[in-house]
């Protein structure tokens, strides 16, 4: 795909950066992000994620290659590609002095919003987030799971086509990371291309259709969400049992492993290939009644991990 | 960026600059208000009547216009360097600096708020200064001019000190060991002709001693230099801090890597 493509809300050609202290932290990055993607990029501390999200927000300087943004350089189209970006940053990034309502409609003031308008943004997106009632408390008083949803309402109250978000749920509660997952999906239903970074990577397996593996400064893996979770050999599924297990069920199958986990539970490993009625079946056959069951690892975690040792 | 989004965002800037030394009053406007006071009372009432006259003046009357110009420029001064190098700080900063505004409102934006600053303690002094002396302003004009100049000058001094700024040390510096000196040394309490010439001459390479001056004649209608001069060296001064401070955003010092 070619840099300038219209469609591409995001396009990363050749980018380096090494700091002044000598490190290289980006080694010629290519990359294309598709016009309302949910767009993953992951990869381990240090990796260069942050350094290109500071980039794409002209916090850094690259030491070579362009950024275009909705097909316009961010080096040369500043004012329109920074109308189409917000950007949510991995650390807190507000006076902890100002009330919630004021960063937020202060913000707004940065993009040419004001009034009424900037009200009306501000009122809009702490509603969504769920941070109206605490409108006129400091926003030191607000909890950690607080503090980055009004990092999101601020990113978003000029309302961007291109939202970036560095590790918005590290830190947050269950309950919390599923709520912020829904409203990114309904945002990304109504038209924002997302870019997450993010280490959960169960996070990036529910939301993301794309994703990218950065380490050391390079991409290493740049696909679907899909085709990567395609290339998991095998995978392995646990058994919870309603009965105490006697003895652990045998399967005629060479490719199917079974363990026992405890009197309860065991595990099943097999092909991703295959389907896993068959399973079932034999299970059955043997008086074996399944009460629940669920995949021992991460998948996306064991990709991770084999993109970055290949 | 169109013009009324420009305007916009400077006018962001400033209410929250505004806003914040407002919040925190007793830190910004009343210490200076009661440390000039201080200075009214002994200088002025108490030492000032054994001292006599000076420059043809009472003593009291003489050293306001040098008083209310100190309590303009440490706190000009003090405003941009401490609440640009908070933003660095607490990495606020950001806020801005992802947006679309241009780095010359950023600039103006942060110089206007000290300067609101550095006027609002100007007008404290000023009113209370009225307890202590009958002040007459000979020229309305010309001190309103000087008071806006020399505010904006230790406005983009502090903002070029905070840019540097890597510690809340750093910010502390510059105030005690130079502009300090400055200031005593500048005219505030004595007319230079009571200096020997090598030191008239020394005092004349202090900028300090010009906006003293100048804004002494505006109230008193007497003056050590040139007033031409003087507003010359201030729209200098500015013009010059304004391009070095504005050269130092875009190249990002202290704030991008």
């Amino acid at each position: 795909m070619q840099a300038n493509d219209p469609k591409n809300a995001i396009s990363i050609r050749g980018l380096t950066k090494t700091y002044t202290n000598g490190f290289q932290a980006l080694k010629g990055i290519d990359l294309d992000v598709k016009e309302n993607d949910f767009f993953a990029l992951l990869g381990p501390n240090g990796a260069g994620k942050s350094t290109i999200i500071g980039i794409i927000s002209t916090l850094v300087r690259a030491s070579s290659g362009t950024i275009q943004v909705f097909g316009q350089n961010v080096a040369t189209h500043v004012y329109e590609t920074k109308l189409s970006l917000g950007i949510v940053p991995q650390e807190i990034n507000f006076s902890q002095f100002e009330k919630v309502g004021d960063i937020v409609i202060t913000q707004a003031g940065y993009y040419g919003l004001r009034g009424e308008l900037a009200k009306q943004r501000a009122e809009k997106y702490l509603r969504k987030l769920d941070l109206w009632e605490k409108r006129d408390n400091r926003s030191r008083m607000l909890s950690g799971g607080m503090k980055r949803r009004l990092m999101i309402a601020r990113a978003l109250v000029h309302e961007p086509r291109l939202l970036i978000l560095d590790e918005p749920t590290a830190g947050v509660d269950i309950e919390l990371r599923r709520s912020m997952w829904e409203f990114l999906q309904e945002l990304n239903r109504n038209g924002t291309t997302i870019i997450l970074t993010t280490h959960y990577l169960e996070e990036a397996e529910s939301l993301c259709r794309n994703i990218a593996i950065i380490n050391q400064g390079q991409i290493v893996e740049n696909t679907s969400m899909r085709k990567l979770l395609d290339k998991l050999a095998r995978q392995t599924l646990i058994f919870d049992t309603c009965d105490e297990l006697k003895n652990l069920p045998v399967f005629n199958d060479s490719d199917i492993q079974c363990n026992a986990i405890d009197s309860h539970s065991f595990e099943v490993s097999l092909s991703t290939s295959r389907d896993i009625n068959g399973l079932y079946a034999a299970l059955s056959d043997q008086g074996v009644l399944i009460k629940g069951m669920r995949n021992k690892t991460n998948r996306l975690e064991e990709l991770f991990l084999s993109s970055l040792k290949s | 960026m169109q013009a009324n989004h420009i305007y916009i965002a400077f006018e962001t800037i400033l209410i929250k600059e505004v806003r914040r030394f407002t919040r925190i009053w007793l830190q910004t406007l009343v210490p200076p208000a009661i440390t000039i006071g201080l200075y009214f009372l002994i200088f002025g009432n108490l030492i000032g009547g054994r001292i006599g006259q000076m420059g043809g003046y009472d003593y009291v009357d003489f050293i306001v216009p040098g008083l209310i110009m100190m309590a303009v420029i440490q706190n000009a001064y003090a405003n941009v360097s401490s609440s640009f190098f908070s933003n660095k700080f607490q990495r606020c900063i950001e806020e801005i600096l992802v947006s679309p505004v241009p780095n010359y409102i950023i600039l103006l934006g942060f110089v206007a708020g000290g300067m609101a600053r550095g006027v609002a303690v100007g007008l404290i002094v000023t009113v209370m200064s009225f307890f202590f002396t009958s002040l007459h302003i000979e020229h309305v004009f010309l001190t309103l001019l000087v008071v806006l100049l020399t505010s904006m000058v230790f406005s983009l001094a502090g903002f070029i000190n905070a840019l540097y700024a890597n510690t809340f040390d750093d910010i502390s510096i510059i105030p005690t060991f130079v502009l300090t000196p400055l200031i005593y040394l500048g005219g505030v309490f004595y007319s230079i002709e009571l200096l020997p010439s090598f030191g008239q001459w020394i005092s004349a390479l202090n900028p300090v001693l010009y906006m003293v001056n100048t804004f002494r004649y505006g109230i008193l209608g007497t003056s050590d230099v040139n007033i031409v001069w003087a507003l010359f060296m201030l729209v200098v001064f500015s013009a010059g801090l304004f391009a070095v401070a504005l050269y130092l955003l875009r190249k990002g010092t202290g704030l991008r890597q």
